[in-house]
C-alpha cells in the first residue's frame, strides 16, 4: 500500500515537473537544430546537434551589446537600490521611531502603483531629459521600481542581526556609518546578497519599461528578443538559441535563490 | 528618551533619500497623469493643446474598446488566478510528499517563473501554438483532428495559458513553503485519528494555507493587472480588441496614437483599480507587521 502510494506520487510528480518544463526543454532542443528541422512536421526528435544558431546569434555584433545592456541595467539598478536601501533599513531596524511601521507600509504601497498609470509622464519626462533609450534611464526606473522590495527584504534580514553587537559598537564610540560598515554589513552579508540577487532577477526579466523606454541603443535582452516577433520570428532555431542564452543565467540564479524569492516577493509575509 | 529622540534625529538622513525618491517617483508622475487627463493633448498636434475638463473620461467611458478592455482585464486576471492557485495548491500538496528525485523535479517545475516574458510569449506563439509548424498542431493532426489557429480563434485563452504557465510556479513555490511550515505532528495526529487524505487536505492543510493563498492572490493580482509583453508579442491586443487589457489600451492611446489626454485618463482608471486591490493587500500584510516585534 505504502510502496504503491510512493510510486504514484513519483510518477505524478515527475509528470507535472516535465510538463511545466517542457516548453523550455523543447526550446533548448530547437536551439541545436537547423532551421529546416526546427519547423518540420512531424517534429524531429533525433538529429545531429549543430552550433550554427549560436554562431549566427553571436555574429550579429549587437547581440553582445544587448547582453551588456541587460547586465548593466540589472546590476546598476541593484547597486543603486542597495545604496539607498541599506541605510534606510538600518535606521528602521536599529533606530525605529513610532512612524517606522507606517513608512514601511507606505513604501509597500508605492509598489502597487501600476506602471501604466505613470507611463505617459515618465515617457515625456524621459524624452525631455534625454533619458529615452539610455541605460541610465532604465537603471533609475528599475532601482525605484524595486526599492520597496529591497527595503522590505533588508528590513527582515537586519532584524535577525543581534542588536547587542551593534549596541556594543555604539558604546565603544562607533559612528552610525562605522556601525553599518564594520558591524552590520559583514553580519548581514548573506541577506544583502540574496536581496541583490532577487533584484537582479526582477530587473533582468522586466519587460514593460524596457519595451516602452528603449528602442535600440539601450535595449536589454527582453527587448531584443521581442524583435523576433517581427519577420525574424521565422527563424525558430535562431530565436531559440538567442532565447536560451538570454534565460540561462537567470534560470541558474533563480534555482539557487528560491527561498529568498518567496521571502522577497511576499514582502516577508511568507518565509 | 532624549537619547532615542536624538538618535532618531541623527539617523534621519539615512532613511530620507529612500523616502524622498520614492515620493517623487510616485507623486510627480501621478500628478502629471491627473493633469494630462484633463487636457486635450496630442503629441502629433501640439498646437491644439488646451483644457478639456472631463472630456477625456467621457470619451474613454463611451469608447467600446474601454469597456472591452476592462472586461478583458477581469477575465485575464481572474482566469490566471484560478488556474495558478488551483494548480499551485495541487502541486504543493504533491511535492510535500517524499519521492525519488523530488528536488530536481521541483527545480524543473518552477523554471517557467524565471523565463523572461518576451521569451515565454515567443516560445509558446511559435514552437507550441503555431497553426502549421507548432507542436500542438502536429499533436492534434496526429490524432486526426484539425489544427487550431490559437491566436486567431482563441486569442484570450492563449494569452491566459501563457501567463498562467509563468505564474503557476510562483503560487506553487509560496504554497509549498507554507505547507512545509505545517507541524508534521498535526498531520500525523489527524492520520492516526483515521482522517482520509481528502479530509486531511480539507480540514488541516487548506485552513493552514488560507493566509498564503490570500498573499498569492493579492500579489499576483498586482502583477497581472499589468500584463503587457505577452500581449504585445503574441496578439498586439487583437484580433480587434479581443485581448486588449487596460494596460495595453493605455499603451495604444499613449505611445501609438500619442493621445496623451486619453492615455492619462486610462492610466487614472488603472491606478484606481490597482488601489482597490492594494487596499486589501496592505491591510493583510499590515496585520503581520507588529510594531517593535
Amino acid at each position: 500500500m505504502r510502496a504503491n502510494n510512493t510510486l504514484r506520487t513519483t510518477v505524478l510528480g515527475w509528470a507535472v515537473a516535465l510538463l511545466m518544463f517542457f516548453p523550455i526543454g523543447w526550446m533548448a532542443l530547437t536551439a541545436f537544430k537547423t532551421e529546416l528541422q526546427a519547423v518540420s512536421t512531424p517534429p524531429v526528435l533525433f538529429f545531429k546537434p549543430t552550433l550554427e544558431n549560436f554562431a549566427a546569434v553571436f555574429e550579429r555584433g549587437d547581440y553582445l551589446k544587448f547582453t551588456l545592456n541587460s547586465v548593466l541595467v540589472s546590476f546598476g539598478s541593484t547597486f543603486l537600490a542597495l545604496a539607498l536601501a541599506v541605510p534606510a533599513a538600518y535606521r528602521m531596524v536599529f533606530h525605529p521611531t513610532p512612524r517606522t511601521g507606517s513608512t514601511l507600509l507606505w513604501m509597500l504601497s508605492t509598489k502597487m502603483m501600476p506602471p501604466v498609470g505613470v507611463l505617459v509622464p515618465i515617457y515625456l519626462l524621459f524624452r525631455d531629459a534625454g533619458l529615452l533609450d539610455t541605460v541610465t534611464g532604465l537603471v533609475i526606473v528599475y532601482a525605484l521600481m524595486n526599492l520597496p522590495i529591497v527595503v522590505w527584504m533588508l528590513y527582515t534580514y537586519f532584524k535577525d542581526v543581534p542588536r547587542e553587537i551593534l549596541e556594543a559598537g555604539r558604546v565603544d564610540g562607533a559612528s552610525a556609518w562605522q556601525e553599518v560598515q564594520i558591524l552590520l554589513l559583514p553580519l548581514a552579508w548573506p541577506g544583502i546578497a540574496s536581496t541583490g540577487l532577487l533584484n537582479v532577477i526582477l530587473a533582468w526579466n522586466e519587460a514593460f519599461w524596457s519595451l516602452n523606454l528603449t528602442t535600440s541603443k539601450a535595449a536589454p535582452l527582453t527587448a531584443f528578443i521581442a524583435a523576433f516577433s517581427s519577420p525574424e520570428g521565422l527563424f525558430w532555431a535562431k530565436l531559440s538559441a538567442a532565447s536560451l542564452l538570454a534565460i540561462a543565467p537567470i534560470l541558474v540564479v533563480g534555482w539557487f535563490s528560491q527561498k529568498q524569492l518567496v521571502r522577497g516577493l511576499t514582502f516577508g509575509a511568507v518565509k | 528618551m532624549s537619547q532615542t529622540l536624538d538618535s532618531s534625529r541623527r539617523t534621519l538622513p539615512l532613511v530620507a533619500p529612500s523616502v524622498v525618491v520614492l515620493f517623487l517617483w510616485m507623486i510627480v508622475p501621478l500628478a502629471m497623469t491627473i493633469y494630462f487627463s484633463l487636457l486635450r493633448y496630442n503629441l502629433l498636434d501640439p498646437g491644439s493643446r488646451g483644457f478639456a475638463g472631463i472630456d477625456n473620461f467621457v470619451f474613454l467611458l463611451t469608447d467600446p474598446a474601454f469597456v472591452t478592455s476592462i472586461w478583458n482585464t477581469v477575465v485575464l486576471v481572474g482566469s490566471v488566478l484560478i488556474l495558478t492557485v488551483v494548480g499551485g495548491t495541487l502541486m504543493a500538496v504533491l511535492f510535500d510528499q517524499e519521492f525519488p528525485g523530488r528536488g530536481v523535479a521541483r527545480v524543473l517545475a518552477i523554471a517557467p517563473f524565471f523565463v523572461m516574458p518576451t521569451v515565454a510569449a515567443l516560445v509558446w506563439k511559435n514552437l507550441m501554438m503555431h497553426p502549421v509548424n507548432g507542436l500542438f498542431a502536429w499533436l492534434l493532426s496526429s490524432i486526426g483532428l484539425e489544427p487550431i489557429d490559437w491566436f486567431t480563434h482563441y486569442p484570450m485563452l492563449s494569452v491566459i495559458l501563457i501567463v498562467a504557465w509563468q505564474w503557476i510556479p510562483f503560487a506553487f513555490l509560496i504554497l509549498l513553503t507554507a505547507i512545509q511550515s505545517l507541524d508534521p505532528e498535526q498531520k500525523e495526529a489527524a492520520r492516526l485519528d483515521g482522517a482520509s487524505g481528502l479530509e486531511l487536505f480539507r480540514f488541516i492543510i487548506l485552513p493552514h494555507l488560507k493566509r498564503a493563498i490570500s498573499v498569492v492572490v493579492m500579489i499576483e493580482t498586482i502583477f497581472l493587472l499589468s500584463v503587457f509583453a505577452e500581449i504585445r508579442i503574441t496578439t498586439s491586443g487583437g484580433p480587434g480588441t479581443d485581448t486588449t487589457n487596460l494596460t495595453y489600451l493605455v499603451f495604444q492611446f499613449g505611445l501609438q496614437q500619442f493621445d496623451i489626454g486619453s492615455a492619462s485618463a486610462g492610466g487614472i482608471v488603472a491606478v484606481v483599480l490597482a488601489n482597490v486591490v492594494a487596499f486589501f493587500l496592505v491591510r493583510s500584510v499590515a496585520r503581520e507587521l507588529k510594531p517593535g516585534a
